[in-house]
């Protein structure tokens, strides 16, 4: 099992390269200078730009810059952000626990409705209940995230007051004033997770009914019912774990997605994390903090897939780790 | 799977029938319909994936007649009317409302539509040609150019989609075009790697070999013999993909970083709204539902088309 962890990290090495290669290369190789504006603008000196982009590093050749980027990233270090001097690492840990939180809640809310949907559905396979789910499962991952969002907040915050329920917050991680308790917490954290799930459910659960639906069929699933084992003991005990099997595989393959997902979501709720960081920092040509969140995010996909990896080869028996 | 005809496309059904056609000298009652006319006559039996492909074509016709929408309304989609801004729908001669700098909500989602239809389409052609070029080189020349496309894809693919497109847009600032052909360029990846594992089962075929053997050199196989084959696995990729270039699109252009203003598109219709969503959320409901229901019924039809497409289910 070490072994096996421990060749999938080194696999992981060339995959970090290569991504990081892409980030440096996108911001770096295109034409025009980093330092935007400050070419054409006649109000700085030629000479006070040569002396910014030499301060920022950016006089020297390109390999040379990318190589001493990379060394850096190997030490831990991702450099100073452009727009003022904070160290990147230190600013993308101080918002890495509020995505981690936000994407988290949002995949075991996902896991936790997608789960007994799909399954439900394969079990009345061909019922009313089977072809709604179906239908809704494609709509609910049609949904444009933001929409769905604002929507929410549209509704369970400024209509739900209008109508004198109790409401949401809308914004936020908690509350200025007297928040901070985890009511509160978990109080903020509901419309984001509930945005950003919807979708994956939609999703999941058409992935389990299928995998529940092709399991269903096997061979063994008809001995087990010929020699008298009970239908539902042969779809929660024998089909059930089965079909769940590939959805370890794809929860891993949906991390990009929710991680892209969260982007927007944050972006909705004010919610402090790597995703509204990018955003801010793209909007202030803050390339090395773009790029050093842009690594983070690729670095957070390859460990989830590690990670699913690792679940599936503990999961299933047949799989021989060496 | 299907006949081995050149020039296969939905136009050549006939001619795919008549390919399908009995060899003289065996009697049968009927030529067995070719393999398009099969999955038409399975698509035209899927009530929902109809439906939906009506109201595509609904709302290309409400895009295309944008002109005679501006006619109707008496609003061009760049007017301003500040003093009439954030009108209700039905206020002030507004249909649907007007936005924050009193523009006619009504125009804009009439000349979005075109826009963000338009980048769809571009964008997911773009997607599918590199992804289609990528997957056929890689899979059927294998060896080297493989390992390197391959792992190309593995890089890319590591990247979460969004962050990297952000990244781009916002070094590129795109119009319509270069916009759909970034989106392309960044999604292409998964494509190349589903057509790459088609082809490496194409390749082992006895027809693919016997080709070989016999001479035919490499790029008729690829065009003629593997391309007609895939061409059905692409074309539901195709009609999987621009409902999601749609909804990519939308993401993209409510961040900011998309189609730019004044030309109107769902999504940057969507993310003006959302700076007044407290005052008026219908500003925001309605662009948002017109991506939605456009997403919606693109993915029933393309789920209508896998299903008529799909070998394994037979007849």
């Amino acid at each position: 099992m070490g072994r096996f962890i421990v060749r999938r990290l080194m696999l992981m090495i060339p995959l970090i390269v290569g991504v990081s290669f892409v980030t440096f290369a996108l911001v770096n190789l295109i034409p025009g200078s980093p330092v935007p504006n400050t070419r054409d603008n006649p109000k700085i000196r030629p000479a006070d730009v040569a002396r910014l982009e030499k301060q920022l590093g950016l006089d020297k050749p390109w390999p040379e810059r990318y190589v001493y980027w990379l060394g850096n990233i190997v030490r831990g270090d991702l450099g100073r952000s452009m727009h003022n001097q904070v160290p990147v690492r230190d600013r993308i840990w101080a918002v890495l626990p509020n995505t981690m939180l936000l994407s988290v809640s949002a995949l075991i809310f996902a896991l936790a409705v997608a789960i007994p949907l799909g399954v439900y559905a394969a079990a009345r396979h061909r019922t009313w209940f089977d072809r709604l789910t179906n239908i809704s499962n494609v709509a609910l991952f049609a949904i444009p995230n933001a929409w769905l969002a604002i929507m929410l907040v549209v509704i369970l915050t400024f209509k739900f007051k209008e109508w004198g329920f109790p409401s949401l917050p809308a914004t936020g991680i908690t509350d200025t004033r007297n928040g901070g308790g985890l009511a509160d917490r978990a109080e903020h954290l509901v419309l984001p997770m509930v945005s950003l799930s919807l979708v994956q459910i939609g999703v999941w659960a058409s992935y389990i009914r299928s995998s529940m639906l092709e399991v269903l069929q096997q061979d063994y699933i008809r001995t087990a019912r010929a020699k008298g084992v009970s239908r539902r003991s042969t779809l929660y005990g024998h089909a059930f774990r089965n079909a769940l099997l590939p959805l370890v595989t794809l929860v891993g393959l949906s991390l990009p997605g929710i991680f892209g997902g969260a982007i927007l979501i944050e972006y909705v709720f004010a919610w402090n994390g790597i995703g509204l960081l990018t955003l801010q920092s793209v909007n202030q040509r803050d390339y090395t903090m773009v790029m050093g969140t842009t690594l983070m995010f690729s670095v957070l996909t390859m460990l989830g897939n590690l990670l699913a990896d690792v679940a599936y080869a503990v999961l299933d028996p047949r799989i021989r780790l060496d | 799977m299907g006949t081995q005809s050149s020039t296969v496309s939905r136009q050549t059904e006939a001619t795919l029938a008549d390919a399908a056609k009995p060899p003289a000298g065996r009697t049968m009652v009927r030529a067995a319909p070719g393999m398009y006319r099969r999955a038409w006559r399975r698509f035209r039996r899927d009530h929902v994936a109809i439906a939906s492909l009506v109201v595509i074509l609904c709302i290309i016709a409400f895009a295309l007649a944008a002109p005679l929408v501006s006619n109707l309304t008496g609003f061009s989609y760049s007017e301003n009317h500040l003093s009439e801004k954030l009108s209700n729908p039905g206020e002030n001669g507004y249909i649907l409302g007007s936005d924050g700098n009193g523009r006619d909500i009504l125009t804009r989602l009439a000349y979005g539509g075109r826009v963000t239809l338009l980048v769809a389409t571009f964008a997911t052609l773009a997607e599918l040609s590199l992804g289609l070029g990528f997957g056929l080189i890689s899979g059927y020349y294998g060896r080297w150019i493989d390992t390197v496309i391959m792992r190309a894809v593995d890089v890319l693919l590591s990247i979460p989609s969004l962050p990297l497109l952000i990244l781009v847009a916002t070094l590129y600032s795109p119009g319509v075009i270069l916009f759909a052909v970034i989106i392309g360029a960044i999604y292409w990846p998964a494509d190349a790697r589903l057509l790459r594992g088609e082809v490496l089962s194409l390749r082992g075929r006895e027809y693919i070999e016997a080709a070989r053997v016999v001479g035919v050199p490499s790029r008729s196989i690829i065009l003629r013999h593997l391309l007609p084959n895939v061409t059905p696995i692409l074309l539901v990729q195709a009609s999987l993909t621009v409902p999601s270039v749609i909804l990519t699109e939308a993401a993209l252009s409510f961040l900011g970083l998309g189609v730019q203003v004044p030309t109107p598109s769902w999504g940057n219709m969507l993310q003006e709204a959302q700076r007044f969503y407290r005052q008026q959320w219908e500003n925001v409901f309605i662009p948002g539902l017109m991506i939605y229901i456009s997403a919606l019924c693109l993915y029933l039809v393309g789920i209508g088309l896998r299903d008529a497409l799909d070998p394994r289910l037979g007849d």
